[in-house]
């Protein structure tokens, strides 16, 4: 029971991980709660469905299943990415100089937007995702699936290589210049506009890649799913200290365990209440989140 | 030559990019489609000059701003008493469909006046207000289907009631900045609904709370619509009229100032711990008495009413309308409870239209319908020594300044 409830919980919170990534790094660069973020991981599920079907339809599939994932996989990270980019540009950029709440609410906006987008154009009914990757192993008396595997495998290869863009690329130091002190990179000759872009290229491209897995693990997607993904995410953020990139990881992989034993040992009814409050406990005794850096007020 | 050429590739550039990324939720001649009109707006735009596109915020403000000296003038002309007579013969004129709209219109200002006081006046971000709506409504419901307790003895209970819970619930987090309180309250909206969805033995679950009574008083009960009107009409002046008061007053200014700087004011003497719980609780209370009135309005509660997303509604009411500002905040409540019934002609694309103009609205307005002009100023600074004025309060990220 323990073991299943833990190896359930690793694949979930690595999902919330790869959402909370985007949050936590729009935050950090803009101080802004991006809320159309959820709907661009529900975006990027929906594109999985429609260039996975495409490659059906082709032959694709048939021929090789490994190349049609990896293809559906690419194409839909770069699809989200481009949304990202272009409600930046939309919503976000006009409203840099604007009253701190007023972006909130383009976000918002934006975030009704897309999801009836998706609506009116795929339809309100429940989209199939095709079982691919069954199978599985057993450990003890816990069911371990392939892709359950596949799912923790791509979200640790994923958070590595953003570490290693973060740490290493001249963007990555970029952005992490920029999420210090916006006036002084752009004092040293850092286009912060760019690495506004950038980060929300990323960003939206890890959440498709989430909205993706958790679209193959459960099989089914709809058009609202965002809604509830992007709230935890965003609480996995804030509880692993928002704007802090290991923090976000952290905090999703908890959040997905707490989620999982609670549901498993308590009541699966509640499984949010444990969600929010852990959040609000972790909040209470530790404020900047579990790896937040306390920050001193400046006066 | 070149120049030309160059700027009607940039034209065509936008609609072929709409046309990629729409392409595989719309289909190929969906996306062409969407494209081609996207073509006829942008030749537009170009037609009707860009230099006229630039100045547009600027020819709106200006509208605005005529607009609301008409409505000064109008206003010092008719004074409050016509505008009264006015709101007291609505009733008369509208269908019964219409009077519904305006009652919930009429709850929605109570609500949205109430977070003015969190949001617009403490400067406190809170997510969750919906549950402090929900805490009074199902106060009033089950007080009534298992005590039968009057109306009138419940809208205060409710109001007390929702008050503790914001106690209980800042009493702990107000200490946390902005952003982490907005989500504390967020996580406690969601908790409370889904527990109101849970505890099925006092709560009945996701059926919800049926028969609520209605309210009476000397005999006479409430079951037309133009009564509750009526009854909600007294609400919300008497909730304006304490907002505004407060707003005057020394509490009022003390929250303006904390939310402003909020070490500055500690150091001025402000108790901004008992300055904030107040705010929060004021508005929680107030929350609660609209959740009573709700109750009764419906005589059926359920927890699907008080989702997240209400909580944000309500929350870009207070933007929409004017951060800050009363009659904004109205205004607010108003436009985004008459707008979707107004694109009702748009049906399935009625949602879709009102995010998109939440958007283009908050382009052209940053500070709302009827922002203050303080908050204008603070905008748009018109010479260095309102420049110098600038701060890093939490609406103020102006230069690109983080809040720490």
């Amino acid at each position: 029971m323990f073991l299943q409830q833990l190896i359930n919980g690793l694949t979930v919170g690595s999902v919330y991980a790869l959402i909370a990534l985007g949050y936590t790094m729009v935050y950090g660069i803009l101080g802004l709660i991006n809320f159309a973020h959820g709907e661009i991981y529900m975006t990027g599920a929906y594109l999985g469905v429609i260039f996975f079907g495409i490659f059906t339809v082709m032959g694709l599939t048939a021929k090789s299943l490994t190349l049609s994932i990896i293809l559906t996989f690419i194409l839909s990270i770069v699809y989200s990415s481009a949304y990202g980019y272009t409600i930046e540009k939309i919503a976000y950029r006009p409203l840099r100089h604007a009253p701190r709440l007023s972006p909130l609410i383009t976000a918002l906006g934006v975030s009704i937007f897309l999801q009836n987008y998706v609506m009116l154009s795929q339809g309100a009914k429940d989209k199939v995702f095709p079982t691919i990757l069954s199978g599985g192993f057993t450990i003890g008396n816990a069911t371990v699936s392939n892709l359950q595997i596949f799912i923790m495998v791509t979200s640790v290869v994923l958070m590595v290589l953003l570490h290693l863009f973060i740490t290493k690329t001249r963007i990555g130091t970029a952005m992490r210049a920029t999420a210090q002190d916006k006036k002084m990179a752009s004092l040293l000759g850092i286009n912060v506009d760019n690495v506004i872009s950038a980060t929300f290229i990323i960003g939206s491209g890890l959440a498709a890649a989430g909205g993706m897995m958790i679209a193959m693990h459960y099989g089914l997607i709809n058009f609202y799913m965002g809604y509830v993904a992007g709230l935890k995410a965003f609480t996995a953020a804030v509880l692993g200290g928002i704007g802090n990139i290991p923090g976000a990881m952290l905090g999703g992989i908890v959040l997905g365990l707490v989620e999982a034993l609670g549901a498993g040992y308590i009541s699966s009814e509640y499984k949010d209440v444990f969600a929010f409050g852990i959040l609000i406990l972790v909040l209470l005794f530790k404020p900047s989140g579990l790896l937040g850096e306390n920050l001193q007020e400046k006066v | 030559m070149k120049r030309v050429l160059f700027d009607m590739l940039t034209y065509l550039l936008i609609p072929l990019w709409f046309v990629l990324l729409t392409l595989p939720f719309l289909g190929i001649s969906g996306s062409i489609k969407l494209g081609a009109v996207l073509l006829v707006c942008s030749a537009f735009i170009k037609i009707v000059e860009t230099q006229y596109i630039a100045s547009l915020p600027n020819i709106l403000e200006n509208r605005v701003e005529r607009i609301k000296n008409r409505a000064k003038k109008i206003d010092g002309r008719l004074n409050m008493g016509v505008m009264l007579l006015i709101l007291v013969l609505l009733p008369f004129t509208l269908n019964r469909y219409s009077i519904d709209i305006a009652i919930i219109a009429g709850i929605y200002i109570v609500l949205a006046l109430g977070l003015n006081i969190v949001v617009g006046l403490a400067g406190l971000l809170a997510l969750g207000y919906i549950a402090f709506y929900a805490v009074g409504a199902y106060t009033f419901a089950l007080l009534s289907t298992q005590y039968h307790v009057s109306f009138w003895t419940a809208l205060p209970i409710g109001g007390l009631l929702a008050a503790v819970f914001g106690l209980l619930l800042g009493a702990p987090t107000l200490r946390l900045r902005g952003d982490y309180l907005a989500i504390v309250t967020l996580g406690f909206g969601e908790i409370t609904r889904i527990i109101l969805n849970n505890w099925d033995a006092l709560t009945g679950g996701p059926n919800g709370v049926m028969d609520i009574g209605r309210p009476e008083i000397f005999g006479y009960r409430f079951n037309t619509p133009a009564a509750f009107y009526y009854l909600i009409l007294i609400m919300a002046i008497i909730t304006a009229t304490v907002v505004k008061r407060l707003n005057e007053s020394r509490i009022g200014r003390a929250w303006v100032a904390i939310r402003e700087d909020e070490v500055a004011a500690e150091a001025m003497g402000i108790d901004t711990t008992k300055m904030k719980l107040l705010a929060f609780s004021l508005g929680a209370a107030i929350a609660g008495i609209a959740g009573v009135f709700y109750a009764a309005k419906m005589s059926f509660v359920s927890p699907e009413s008080f989702t997240f997303l209400e909580s944000i509604i309500i929350l870009c009411m207070v933007v929409i309308g004017g951060i800050g500002s009363i009659p904004g905040v109205i205004l607010g409540a108003v436009v985004l409870i008459v707008l979707p019934e107004t694109l009702r002609e748009f049906q399935d694309y009625r949602m879709l239209v009102f995010g998109a103009s939440m958007v283009i609205m908050m382009i052209f307005r940053p500070q709302g319908l009827l922002g203050s002009s303080a908050r204008r100023m603070e905008l748009e600074p018109v010479d260095e020594r309102a420049l110098g004025h600038e701060d890093e309060s939490l609406y103020d990220i102006k230069k690109g300044e983080r809040l720490e």
